[in-house]
């Protein structure tokens, strides 16, 4: 157990501590079922994709957001090193359909949580809990920055993330996302094996 | 350059549709997430699934009347398969995606919104380190814009209608295993 724990850290770049071995976690975790069923809403996310695609040419995105907001947020502070980034040359910082899409998805979700009674504000979820103990605030804080970085980065690597290549991109049978979906899911599940099964 | 305002309020209630999906169908949950990725919970193949067999047979019978038109990213191979692990490693060690992320924070849960300050750093390093990078990550090759059906040289329906029955075939496997389970514990319970 020592030597693998000190394998994730080594390989994580954080201490792990688990508070409890992968071979105690409850299974399956005791919660609750999905609202609606997975495929009623996999099948109204498809009809989205192509109602969009349809009616104004875009497909669902929303990794590009993020840059967008950076470069945003970044012209507040240093306009002119901005305006002299190469990448915001061929994409221009502003809010766009992209970033639409995402502030409508804090709107949607809000709403769909508020009128189900699901409004909650915890900061450390279950499963983190049941594996790293409730004092890890500070873990889960430099963890979830560090995990977004990652995942946001990669995202501008690959070109789109799981909305823009996972659902948007494999529908339309292009070839980089499926690629780029397969290679979302060895790398994620290697990480989680790493964290929850070790 | 400016996207009209229509298509900006289009895309506002097309999120605010895709953010009520996501919540209620929660797949914007770190347990569904990251038990996906441990293979304990299959909600996130499921959606995207289900999402890709409507969409690609929608995209495909809709093609010819000209009413949509493809919109796909290149193959720029290292860009892909490096960003597409680096992204797997982060989904998993943070537990939400971009899309979901978001969904999460409007739900009130607050490590998804200390991860959106995270993503907000990753981007913006991207942004930074891009002039440096967009020539390495075409130094595998760049494909450029293909379709399975074009790179294949083969029908599209052909890859349709594939995923079409690996979807029903995957539904049957997975609904028999559970109802063959409830039968036994009927059985049990008499």
């Amino acid at each position: 157990m020592k030597i693998q724990a000190c394998l994730v850290a080594s390989i994580l770049l954080w201490p792990v501590a688990p508070a409890q071995a992968a071979s105690k976690l409850p299974s399956p975790y005791p919660y609750p079922e999905p609202a609606w069923t997975p495929y009623l809403v996999g099948a109204l996310i498809g009809l989205l994709v192509l109602s969009t695609l349809a009616l104004a040419g875009k497909k669902i995105g929303a990794s590009s957001a993020y840059s967008d907001a950076a470069g945003m947020l970044g012209r507040l502070i240093a306009p002119k090193h901005i305006a002299s980034l190469p990448y915001y040359r061929n994409s221009k910082p502003m809010i766009g359909w992209t970033f639409t899409i995402v502030l409508g998805v804090i709107l949607g979700s809000f709403l769909a949580a508020w009128t189900g009674g699901e409004l909650t504000g915890t900061f450390l979820q279950d499963l983190w809990v049941a594996r790293f103990g409730t004092d890890s605030a500070g873990l889960r804080t430099f963890v979830a920055i560090v995990g977004g970085a990652l995942m946001a980065f990669g995202a501008r690597m690959a070109g789109g993330c799981t909305s823009g290549h996972g659902i948007s991109g494999t529908l339309q049978l292009a070839v980089s996302s499926w690629i780029a979906v397969i290679c979302f899911f060895i790398g994620g599940i290697a990480a989680a094996i790493l964290m929850y099964r070790v | 350059m400016f996207d009209p305002l229509w298509k900006l309020a289009l895309g506002l209630l097309t999120g605010i549709v895709f953010g009520i999906l996501l919540q209620k169908g929660r797949v914007a949950k770190f347990h569904v997430i990251v038990g996906q990725f441990l293979f304990r919970d299959w909600t996130v193949v499921k959606v995207m699934g289900t999402a890709v067999v409507v969409g690609a047979v929608g995209i495909y019978a809709l093609l010819p009347t000209e009413a949509v038109s493809l919109h796909i990213k290149p193959l720029v191979w290292l860009g892909v398969v490096a960003g597409g692990v680096c992204f797997g490693i982060g989904m998993a060690i943070f537990g939400y995606c971009p899309g979901t992320s978001v969904a999460a924070s409007g739900e009130g849960r607050r490590d998804a919104m200390v991860g959106v300050l995270g993503m907000l750093l990753g981007a913006g390093l991207y942004v930074v380190f891009y002039p440096q990078l967009s020539g390495i990550l075409k130094t595998w090759g760049d494909a450029g814009k293909i379709t399975l059906p074009e790179w294949t040289s083969t029908s599209p329906w052909l890859w349709v209608g594939g995923l079409c029955l690996m979807a029903v075939s995957a539904f049957a496997f997975s609904t028999r295993g559970s109802s063959g389970a409830s039968q036994r514990l009927q059985k049990d319970a008499r």
